[in-house]
């Protein structure tokens, strides 16, 4: 695959703020309809690298597309086919979920907004909700409802960042499974963080561990495991955040 | 559309409808966010108005009092000071009003975290301005519209004594309290939340430069200079100068408005400049997660 077939190519990305260095060298590329886990502990410059995709960040040096396209010249066509969920963001508080979902439905742009809103509530089971507050939420029906926001637009490339953090287990394992139910069905290309190593081993077909700033492992989780020599990628992470790993330029010859 | 939307100029109505939604659905349910528009508004025009009220009775029998207030007018009297006073408080409600509705805004998205939903939505920041914009005019008006009724019931002022001059007047006032509003929301990207407070204390730390109560031959000859370059300095020397019925005022508009445009765009590049700054620092990304 070359950077131009992939929907998210990203060429020797580097970011410094001073003198510290936050990701150095950083290149991938995801395909079309690939689920892709971004792994890497505290620091590794994971949030970085999901902020220069977002543009939040500008990067020092590097190139990066998004359907081809540049994201910082070609911005608003970029973000209209793709989305974004984080359980860190949330939806303001003291509206409806309908109408937040009604606001971000026309942001969106997305046609006949009404339907689109329903399905989308029936399909993650919070179709009573819709008259709620979304600050009177619990955590998992906010995740279900984040996930409705990030799905309104039918995007090309969803950005999943910790969408399963604060959830019990139940609730994490019915979010999982409807994430990987859609994805499926609509061919969806996503780009996954988490530090629930069950959801990166379920959801991604691929995974890229970050440390220090630089990817270090590359491939499907069961090529992790055995570069490590690990039973699981729960070891693999620890494994790296330990330090107990080279980084691939510092490794002996 | 590339390049208008690269430099983040490109404003679409639907995606300014979708913003003003939300506003609209804040504001048709909480009671209390239109009794916070309204309320402070309509408390400093009854106090500030029955103080005014209280000095002008105490002219009518104190001759050296009467002296005093027509001293401090700039030569009006107490009568027509109260004019003033009524007016100014009415007109400075709408530069405030104008600042805080693009400041005020982005803090709300700020604090309840959905600024992040907001800068990765398929919208320009030309966009997300001119729903503040939108939003600011309809909260003015409802606000100036309630207070104009008021002082005319309770202070027999009659806004509309101003006739067309209370177009040009307006707009530059609203103009210049975006201009704030911008420069403000600039310092929040640059300085980050340390730099809220500025929201509400930057109308207020014009305030006495801008001959907003009093002319501006009050203050001390170094400071007069200073109040000049304000455009709200000539909005409310003109108001006076109209309600004292001194006939034109189009020196004083034409002043306000030149400064006003040189202040705008001048306001939009720092705007520019600071949220470009922001992203490189990775400020922005702090700010919003």
């Amino acid at each position: 695959m070359t950077l131009n077939q992939a929907v998210v190519a990203v060429d020797k990305l580097n970011k410094t703020f001073g003198k510290v260095v936050a990701i150095e060298e950083v290149s991938f590329a995801i395909n079309r309809g690939e689920v892709v886990g971004l792994l890497g502990a505290n620091g590794a410059g994971k949030s970085t690298t999901i902020q220069i995709l977002l543009g939040l960040i500008s990067p020092t040096s590097g190139s990066l597309s998004i359907f081809g396209l540049d994201p910082w010249k070609e911005r608003v066509n970029v973000l209209e086919r793709c989305n974004f969920s984080s359980a860190y963001v949330a939806l303001p508080y003291n509206l409806k979920v309908i109408e937040n979902l009604d606001v971000f439905a026309q942001l969106y742009g997305v046609p006949n907004r009404k339907a689109k809103i329903a399905s989308l509530l029936e399909l993650f089971e919070v179709g009573h909700l819709a008259s709620k507050l979304t600050g009177g939420l619990s955590s998992g029906e906010s995740t279900r409802v984040n996930l409705c926001k990030a799905l309104l637009n039918d995007p090309e490339f969803l950005l999943l960042d910790e969408p399963t953090a604060s959830l019990d287990p139940d609730i994490a394992d019915k979010v999982r499974k409807l994430l990987a139910q859609v994805q499926k069905e609509r061919g969806m290309t996503v780009l996954y963080t988490s530090h629930n190593m069950k959801d990166v081993q379920e959801l991604c077909d691929r995974v890229l561990f970050l440390h220090k700033g630089k990817i270090i492992a590359e491939g499907t989780s069961a090529e992790i495991l055995t570069q490590f020599g690990q039973a699981s990628l729960e070891e693999v992470f620890i494994h790296i955040a330990r330090d107990q790993v080279l980084a691939p330029a510092e490794e002996k010859p | 559309m590339s390049t208008s939307s690269q430099l983040g100029l490109l404003v679409r109505p639907s995606r300014v409808r979708g913003l003003c939604s939300r506003y609209f659905y804040i504001y048709t349910r909480s009671g209390f966010r239109v009794l916070d528009i309204v309320f402070w508004p309509v408390m400093d025009l009854v106090v500030w108005g029955f103080v005014a009220k209280y000095f002008m009775r105490l002219d009518t029998t104190t001759s050296a009092t009467a002296a005093a207030a027509s001293a401090t007018a700039g030569g009006a009297s107490a009568g027509g000071a109260i004019t003033f006073l009524i007016g100014a408080i009415i007109f400075f409600n709408i530069l405030y009003r104008a600042q805080q509705s693009i400041s005020v805004s982005f803090l709300e998205d700020l604090w309840s975290r959905n600024l992040l939903n907001i800068f990765v939505a398929p919208i320009t920041v030309a966009e997300f301005v001119a729903a503040t914009y939108v939003v600011g005019i309809a909260q003015i008006a409802v606000v100036s519209t309630l207070m104009s009724v008021l002082a005319y019931f309770l202070y027999t002022f009659n806004i509309l004594t101003l006739s067309f001059a209370l177009i040009p007047l307006f707009l530059n006032l609203l103009v210049m309290g975006w201009s704030l509003g911008m420069m403000t929301t600039a310092l929040v990207f640059r300085f980050g939340h340390q730099a809220e407070a500025l929201a509400w204390a930057v109308p207020f730390l014009i305030q006495p430069v801008s001959a907003v109560f009093y002319p501006v031959s009050v203050l001390p000859t170094w400071l007069q200079p200073v109040a000049y370059l304000v455009p709200a300095t000539y909005v409310f020397e003109g108001m006076r100068h109209v309600l004292a019925g001194q006939g034109e005022i189009n020196r004083y508009l034409l002043i306000a408005s030149a400064l006003n445009v040189l202040y705008f765009v001048l306001v939009s590049f720092f705007f520019g400049g600071m949220l470009n700054n922001a992203r490189e620092r990775g400020a922005l990304a702090k700010l919003v997660v």
